[in-house]
């Protein structure tokens, strides 16, 4: 028998040692919340997740206040509501959040509840421009702008307990707050090995991957869930596909084995398919040692009829291939079919022994 | 993998040998990070300190290539001081007493006269080895790109066995691949030694089912070559049509200069690839394939985990899906193939053909994929292999291994030891990498990485152009001073085709694998004049 609380009236069970917040979600209620980063210490930070608890002498933050036995909580009254909706004002003065102009719209946790809240208006002035510390966007993937920042944390929950890559933490105090790296450098210049996880958890607009800038809003986008080309790890990722063409990567979350989790390739170095470079037509050796143009038909029939040629005259093992790791399991499978049942040979490697 | 990813960051101590894991499997670090956070025990056996050794309770900085005596020595303290698992050796494995008799010619002083780890310290990685169970050991290539790569991996095999450390979950003996699907290209047989499934090709019931499937008479029952024979037989003629699909040989393979003599010397050189490379120079046609996200299909990963890969973008011009160009080719040779897609070549032929994929079909994979093995319709996959300790083979096989030395060593005219890896931003040689906007800014150019001791005697300092030059080639690079490297090493990358680490490589292999020593061989470093 688990231990119980009060849950809006109703008798719920939890486990010593978990948070309203989890609690209640196992209980089938949804409590908002902003700062709050799953695998990580709550932190407490937004107060977005307040919820009243009976004697308590103010409101609590869900996320990090521990259950109870017969601990009584509500989490929709009159006076919650009016906490949250007061903090999301809080938090729409502590910058400039200009959803028109902002690459996070659409896909903003701040707008969401603002819209949640019904606030139409600013209730507080926003911080001066001249109080925000600068855009930083010398690096030439992500882009820092601090007038979007709500100082969360959820950058350097993600960075210092999930990745574990420590480059960046809360610095100054007071209205000077700002997330920073070890000595305030550019993110280039710092520790950051650039795997963009402060991005993928960044709730409003203050992270965003430059390259994505411009090409396409939530709304426009398809995701296709696929694994990455890069290591043997398999991770899960989203391609973000406007119009036929990746724009963005994220992680799938919750998936086996990268738990939302990507690193520096797999998040952006995605676009080499849209180089120019590309291979787009067969290509055949002249005799002069050039490469010229050819249709599939001709150079598929020259593949053929030399590899018959060599079969003829020096026998199917005079004919070796080797296969591609990167490639898929199909076309490796393809190949050794080709090798062992077309050509006749079993002379089919690939890169594993290097 | 015998075990998951999803292990690493429930594991209570995990042992690092050979792998730059922040590096090569960057996400796969993080959890080995929150294990460590969460109070795992870490051990890192590397000749570089790298950034894993901040979470680490102990680095061991063997020297290059000495991991066999290293290891023989840990068994020797273990099996000495009674702290290996006899219920699960006299239980799960055979050949005890045979590595006993040989780890016993390797007491810590021994170890330590070749491996450069205190024989104090050799005991005390022992103890705290046996101290707490179950123990994940992770390798990469710093095992196996050796002459005795397959000795080192028995030698890691040996340890976890003795440990009793094989068939549970957070144990295991774990290579994490390097390539997204080199698990799979080995599953799909693009062997030269067996079908799909690890199915032998000297197996005439093996042959005799695929012939069928194939619709062919025979199949050739001899293994074949492995990709270094075919390239050494390019000059003796032996081999005359070479096809080389998705492989930049050109930069990848050890001793360039030679290579290129090899591949210039094919009669008729097919390239299938994605972009020019350095290799496909030497092609005579030259093929264009779809790339990643370009078609559907299947990667398998380290953990044996077969995933979906999904079409988000069209192929530019009239590149082709591999899948496709080899079923046309098939079809001048008069077979008509039926799969049509990569799904049909999976759902049809593959998961038919290989037992330990008979359950695995693309309905199944929706998710998060399945591990195989995974035989049945019904089967949930495989995430821990032997289980119980139970391996394939009935007894887990205990070796009794000797240490030998790289093939090319120091000596006064070459006096430092070369190894070679991968960096963070890039990967292999930059066909992707260096074409994807952003990452060449991270990573410009290579560096020779080397000591500060070193750098101070030979008067170089960081950032400066130095030279670097082996028996075989020699190249300008940049000196990277760090702390990472231990006097006497210089490690350097094979990214950039400029200052490739393979110019220098030497290009001797192991035995039974064909694994060339990528991590050793003996350079000289000098000012430029």
């Amino acid at each position: 028998m688990s231990d119980t609380f009060i849950l809006n009236g109703k008798e719920t069970p939890y486990t010593p040692g978990q948070m309203i917040l989890e609690a209640a979600k196992n209980g089938g209620i949804e409590i908002p919340t902003l700062c709050y980063l799953k695998g990580s210490t709550p932190t407490g930070a937004c107060r977005i997740c307040l919820v009243e608890v009976k004697g308590a002498r103010s409101l609590m933050a869900a996320c990090s206040t521990p259950v109870t036995p017969g601990m009584e909580v509500f989490t929709e009254t009159a006076l919650v509501h009016q906490a949250r909706k007061l903090n999301v004002e809080l938090l729409l003065s502590s910058g400039t959040h200009n959803c028109l102009v902002c690459e996070a719209n659409g896909n903003c946790r701040l707008q969401d509840l603002a819209y949640f809240y019904k606030i139409t208006d600013l209730r507080f002035e926003e911080k001066a421009a001249s109080d925000i510390y600068p855009k930083e966007d010398q690096n030439p993937l992500i882009v820092r702008d601090f007038s979007r920042c709500i100082l969360c944390g959820r950058c350097v929950q993600a960075c210092n307990e999930v990745m574990v890559n420590r480059a960046i933490s809360q610095g100054y105090r007071g209205k000077e707050s700002k997330i920073v790296t070890g000595g305030d450098l550019p993110y280039h210049e710092s520790e950051c090995v650039f795997c963009g996880q402060c991005v993928e958890v960044c709730p409003v607009g203050a992270l965003t991957e430059k390259k994505a800038k411009g090409l396409g809003r939530p709304w426009e986008i398809k995701k296709i869930r696929t694994t990455c080309p890069y290591c043997g790890v398999g991770c899960q990722q989203w391609l973000h596909v406007k119009d036929g063409k990746i724009v963005k990567v994220t992680a799938v979350e919750d998936a086996q084995p990268n738990q939302g989790r990507l690193c520096v390739k797999g998040r952006f170095a995605y676009d080499f398919i849209y180089s120019e470079e590309r291979l787009k037509t067969p290509l055949i050796r002249e005799a002069n040692g050039e490469f010229r143009e050819a249709s599939w038909d001709e150079a598929l029939d020259l593949v053929a009829e030399k590899f018959k040629e060599i079969i003829k005259k020096d026998g199917p093992d005079a004919i070796a291939g080797v296969s591609c790791a990167r490639s898929i399991n199909e076309d490796s499978y393809q190949m050794q079919k080709f090798f062992r049942a077309v050509i006749g040979t079993n002379n089919i490697d690939h890169c594993a022994r290097t | 993998m015998t075990n998951s990813f999803a292990d690493y960051a429930k594991a209570k101590m995990i042992i690092l040998v050979g792998t730059n894991i922040t590096e090569a499997h960057p996400v796969a670090s993080t959890f080995v990070k929150d294990a460590a956070l969460a109070g795992a025990r870490l051990i890192v056996i590397d000749p570089r300190r790298t950034d894993m050794v901040d979470f680490a309770e102990m680095h061991v900085p063997l020297k290059v290539g000495s991991d066999v005596a290293l290891i023989n020595g840990v068994m020797n303290v273990l099996i000495e001081e009674n702290l290996y698992d006899k219920k699960y050796v006299d239980s799960c494995t055979e050949g005890f007493e045979d590595l006993k008799k040989k780890v016993m010619e390797y007491p810590p002083e021994r170890a330590a006269e070749i491996s450069g780890i205190p024989a104090d310290a050799i005991r005390e990685l022992a103890r705290k080895m046996a101290s707490v169970k179950p123990a994940m050991l992770m390798y990469t290539l710093g095992i196996t790109e050796h002459i005795c790569g397959v000795n080192n991996v028995m030698s890691c095999a040996n340890l976890q066995m003795l440990l009793g450390n094989v068939g549970v979950e957070c144990g295991g003996v774990n290579p994490q691949r390097g390539q997204n699907n080199v698990q799979g290209a080995c599953d799909m047989g693009a062997l030269p030694n067996v079908f799909p499934g690890y199915q032998p090709v000297a197996n005439a019931d093996a042959r005799a089912k695929f012939a069928k499937a194939w619709n062919v008479k025979s199949l050739p029952d001899k293994p074949g070559m492995m990709m270094p024979t075919m390239m050494k037989n390019l000059t003796t003629g032996k081999v005359k049509g070479f096809y080389v699909f998705g492989e930049n040989l050109a930069n990848t393979e050890p001793d360039i200069k030679h290579v290129e003599h090899e591949l210039q010397s094919a009669e008729f050189l097919v390239c299938q690839d994605i972009f020019p490379t350095e290799t496909t120079r030497f092609a005579h046609v030259i093929l264009p394939a779809a790339a990643w996200s370009e078609n559907d299909g299947t990667f398998a990963s380290s953990e044996r985990r077969v995933n979906r890969v999904r079409t988000a973008s069209v192929p530019p011009g009239d590149a082709k899906p591999n899948w496709w160009i080899f079923k046309e080719l098939a079809k001048r040779f008069g077979h008509e193939w039926a799969s049509a897609s990569a799904q049909e070549i999976w759902d049809n032929e593959v998961s038919v053909l290989a037992p330990s994929m008979a359950g695995i079909k693309y309905a199944r994979l929706e998710n998060d994929g399945l591990q195989w093995p995974c035989p049945g319709a019904e089967h949930p996959g495989t995430p821990t292999l032997h289980k119980g300790g139970k391996f394939t083979r009935g007894l887990g096989m205990l070796k009794a291994i000797d240490y030998i030395p790289p093939a090319e060593v120091p000596d006064p005219e070459y006096p430092f030891v070369l190894s070679t890896g991968r960096r963070l931003y890039h990967y292999h040689t930059r066909t992707q990498t260096g074409r994807s906007a952003g990452i060449n800014d991270l990573l410009g150019e290579e560096t020779a990485d080397i000591s500060a001791a070193d750098a101070q005697a030979k008067g170089i300092s960081d950032g400066e152009k130095i030279s670097v030059k082996s028996r075989r080639g020699e190249v300008v690079v940049k000196a990277r001073v760090t702390k990472e490297i231990p006097p006497g090493l210089v490690w350097m990358a094979f990214h950039f085709r400029e200052a490739c680490a393979n110019w220098l490589t030497n290009p001797v292999y192991d035995p039974v694998t064909q694994t060339a020593e990528y991590k050793a061989c003996a350079v000289r470093i000098d000012k430029l004049r």
